[in-house]
């Protein structure tokens, strides 16, 4: 029923009427499949950004520190370090336990197809997706992504407000994220 | 609407709609391939728009943008009037629309009389660099890099109250491009969308921000009956547009009136998660909750018929039910004037009581020898409507609304049959929190989103 439009149509897209004729032509079309609700307490931040799977994993056992995981699209190259930008210790040649937590809570949020076309990976329906993922570590600026994470949470920060913003008609609430 | 008034809104085409539609295509196109790359079939698309608006006040200078265009110079100030142009035939369209349904529905409406609003301090150049950018790349050159050079922009119009509409805006269109990345590759590309966008991001980034000002107001009281709530939501943005009849103390028209509450949220945030972002307003929230009638004494209504919403100058009175507002006061109000800068099609939302139909192939309403589409991808996920419960519907208060050439219903509030039982539901209805125990259970699941993420912003942010 749905087509993908490049790595943004989604499994689980219901409601990404993409397939219609004139789609093109409509005004309002929610693009951007919305993200499905997921606990956030171990992996608080995830996107599909900047050519990367990458966000912030929280310690199991320091409250106060996170570590920035990343994979590349394509190359599928992975780093992790901590938000000090230490490498992580459990990176031994093989994605760590923090990688494997951004990968599933990003399957969780937009669901495995997306991910796995995001990242350019083949794998099979219910097939393990980090296994299948062939990259080498690569260094990668954790600061970048954690300004991103800091950037993401001051959004909770901006007040609210009562006057309208008509341009929101747009982007109507669609019923795929409940 | 009766089924004679559904028979009149169809049966009346305005002309010229198609007409207009090609001339505003024939920009989207030039957008998709980007203004320095323009051939003659586009060029002269192009000139086709600036020659119908010969005979406006922008026809000179949209003559002269086209001609520089086309010669390889794209300022932004070409752009911006092309922009302007583009919204004038959309304007025309809409108000062709809107005229249609008016008169179809007998629904009076007031007239625009507001003078232009003051100027203010101009925080918008960032934005128009960016869009002209867009432009002169166009969507298939749109990249990484393209994207995220908004960041900082919409970080600093975010941190301004009064440019919200450019900077919700702005951060919505991003998250697009972002998502669709390398947009070269991308099999389709939402043309109009994203046209009327961009289009709408220039206007409102005009030197000195005038678009975005505030309308004139006055001041009312008395009692505000609700219909029923529209949601709008992006990934970083929510909003709840409550429609409602106002009922002016001592005496008065009935007018119609809208009551508009958003707040900045995260991907994360979403369903019925959403209200608890809105908490600031727990007058309003439990009106919709508990189906209140709202008694507000001086509150600002805007030239364009909204509310700006003060919840202390607010109480929830008796229970008040939508569907008999809809069914006592609906017909007889007086719809505001749309402001001149929003009239858009897609703006069109004229709230509707629809009774004694049947919903044929779960999404398309049958109201005597007539047939409207109900638009089920307009249910909000933070309220109990499902497309299960409206196709077993008979009767739904919704807003009438156009999209490429069809008119659409979208419910804000159904009563149906289920089970031999009757149910209603309302968008609003999980306002302070969901009343489904299946939804209350999964919430529960995910856990508290809002204050996990607040717990690590307080941790990491003030560092």
């Amino acid at each position: 029923m749905i087509k993908a439009v490049n790595g943004l149509s989604t499994a689980g897209g219901v409601g990404l009427d993409v397939d219609e004729t004139g789609w093109e032509l409509r005004s309002a079309v929610r693009v951007v499949p919305p993200a499905r609700p997921r606990k956030l307490a171990k992996v608080p931040f995830v996107e599909l950004a900047d050519g990367r799977l990458q966000g912030v994993v929280s310690s199991g056992s320091d409250i106060s520190r996170v570590y920035v995981s990343s994979i590349s699209a394509g190359e599928h190259g992975y780093n992790c370090r901590t938000n000090n930008n230490r490498p992580c210790g459990g990176l031994r040649g093989a994605p760590c336990k923090h990688l494997r937590a951004l990968v599933d809570e990003a399957v969780l949020q937009y669901g495995p197809q997306r991910v796995a076309r995001y990242l350019r990976v083949e794998v099979e329906e219910g097939g393990d997706l980090v296994g299948a993922l062939d990259g080498a570590p690569e260094s990668a600026d954790a600061a970048v992504v954690f300004s991103r994470f800091l950037r993401h949470l001051s959004y909770l920060e901006v007040p609210g407000t009562t006057m309208p913003v008509p341009e929101l008609h747009w982007f109507p609430s669609t019923g795929v994220a409940r | 609407m009766l089924a004679v008034q559904l028979a009149g809104l169809l049966g009346s085409a305005p002309a010229g709609v198609d007409e207009a539609l090609d001339l505003v295509s024939g920009f989207d196109d030039a957008l998709v391939h980007g203004f320095t790359r323009l051939d003659a079939e586009r060029g002269a698309a192009l000139g086709a728009l600036a020659a119908s608006l010969a005979a406006s006040p922008l026809g000179a200078a949209a003559r002269e943008a086209v001609e520089k265009i086309t010669a390889g110079s794209v300022s932004e100030e070409h752009l911006a009037v092309l922009a302007g142009g583009r919204a004038a035939l959309l304007g025309a369209v809409h108000d062709a629309l809107l005229d249609g349904l008016d008169t179809a529905l007998g629904r009076a409406r007031g007239r625009w009389t507001q003078p232009a609003p003051p100027q203010r301090e101009d925080l918008l150049g960032g934005c128009r660099a960016w869009l002209h950018e867009l432009a002169l790349t166009g969507w298939r050159g749109v990249d990484h890099d393209l994207v995220s050079s908004a960041d900082r922009t919409i970080e600093s119009l975010l941190a301004v109250p009064a440019l919200r509409r450019p900077a919700v805006l702005l951060d919505g269109l991003a998250a697009e491009l972002r998502a669709s990345c390398p947009v070269a590759t991308a099999e389709r590309i939402p043309v109009r969308r994203w046209a009327d966008l961009w289009s709408r991001a220039l206007l409102l980034s005009q030197a000195g921000g005038r678009a975005c000002a505030a309308e004139p107001a006055e001041r009312v009281s008395g009692r505000l009956l609700v219909l029923g709530v529209d949601v709008h939501e992006h990934d970083t943005a929510v909003q709840a547009q409550v429609h409602a009849v106002l009922e002016p103390s001592g005496g008065g028209e009935h007018r119609l009136a809208r009551v508009s509450v958003s707040v900045a949220k995260v991907d994360t945030i979403a369903g019925p998660a959403v209200w608890k972002l809105l908490a600031d307003h727990p007058v309003l929230l439990r009106a919709l909750a508990e189906r209140r009638v709202l008694e507000i004494s001086d509150m600002p209504l805007l030239a364009g018929g909204d509310l700006v919403w003060q919840d202390e100058a607010a109480a929830a009175g008796e229970p008040a039910d939508p569907f008999t507002t809809a069914r006592v006061l609906l017909a007889g109000a007086l719809a505001p004037a749309v402001p001149p800068l929003e009239r858009h099609p897609v703006r069109i939302a004229e709230p509707v009581l629809i009774e004694d139909y049947t919903v044929k192939e779960g999404s398309r309403l049958e109201l005597g020898e007539h047939g409207l589409d109900l638009d089920l991808d307009r249910l909000p996920s933070c309220g109990p409507l499902t497309p299960e419960l409206v196709a077993a519907s008979s009767a739904c208060i919704g807003l009438v609304r156009w999209d490429a050439g069809r008119w659409k219903a979208q419910p804000l509030a159904v009563r149906a049959t289920v089970g031999r039982k009757p149910v209603e539901a309302h968008n609003g209805d999980w306002a302070l929190g969901p009343t489904d125990p299946k939804v209350v259970k999964a919430q529960a699941r995910s856990g508290d989103s809002v204050a996990v993420l607040r717990e690590r912003a307080g941790r990491l942010l003030r560092k």
